[in-house]
């Protein structure tokens, strides 16, 4: 069972655990949530994507995460739009008999969500607008999945 | 073809999307960025230094050397940010 969705609404992170859980085999289930850090002066994040190409890619590593590891459920969860710092972003859960295969999948996502799936941050901060960098220590997070 | 451009380049270029026919000596991702650049303008600024910039083919990421042909889907942009 997967599910992919691009939304500017907030998802329900229990709704979502509770769709994967309970399942025949399914022994673990883990969630990642990531947030709008409130650590700076950033005043709001705003996420723009390439429709059509982000789900395609989402797809793709998705088919990917479950050529390698025996998932039970793949759910992914991107927002767009205008977020404020606390907000979640992007939500990914897996499900799997046993929990390494369920963390390693998270992970080996989030790193693909980072590094290939389009969407860009634009970041408010003190009054002033800017596009946010690409990090190369996301690439590098990706590249040892290679 | 249709060109999509997103993030700053989108800004810089004040459109998001444009159609034009495949010129003659366009073969390649590469080519077509040189095309664009010797438009000048802001177009010469975003397309003369291609490091900074990504593309994908009928959604789909690729290398500047890919062969690109007339009905093409093709899209500019910075390294992705998401997640």
């Amino acid at each position: 069972m997967t599910k992919v969705a691009i939304q500017a609404e907030p998802f329900d992170i229990a709704a979502e655990i509770a769709a994967l859980s309970g399942g025949g085999n399914v022994g673990a289930v883990v969630t990642f949530t990531g947030h709008v850090r409130s650590d700076s002066t950033t005043t709001e994040l705003n996420l723009e994507h390439y429709p059509g190409m982000t789900e395609r890619e989402i797809a793709r590593h998705i088919a990917d995460a479950e050529a390698r590891w025996p998932l039970l459920g793949v759910t992914v969860i991107h927002r767009i739009g205008a977020l404020k710092p606390g907000d979640a972003i992007v939500l990914v859960v897996t499900a799997s008999a046993h929990r390494k295969a369920a963390f390693e999948a998270a992970e080996f996502l989030m790193d693909f969500l980072k590094t290939r799936a389009p969407f860009w941050k634009r970041e408010t901060r003190g009054g002033e607008t800017h596009w946010v960098d690409a990090r190369q220590s996301d690439d590098a997070a990706a590249k040892r999945w290679e | 073809m249709t060109l999509l451009y997103f993030a700053w380049l989108r800004q810089k270029l004040e459109r998001g999307e444009e159609t034009m026919a495949l010129p003659d000596n366009v073969k390649n991702l590469a080519d077509l960025a040189a095309h664009l650049a010797a438009r000048g303008g802001a177009y010469g600024e975003i397309f003369g230094d291609i490091t900074r910039l990504r593309a994908a083919v009928n959604q789909t990421h690729e290398k500047w050397d890919t062969a690109i042909s007339d009905g093409d889907e093709i899209a500019f942009f910075p390294p992705v940010t998401g997640g």
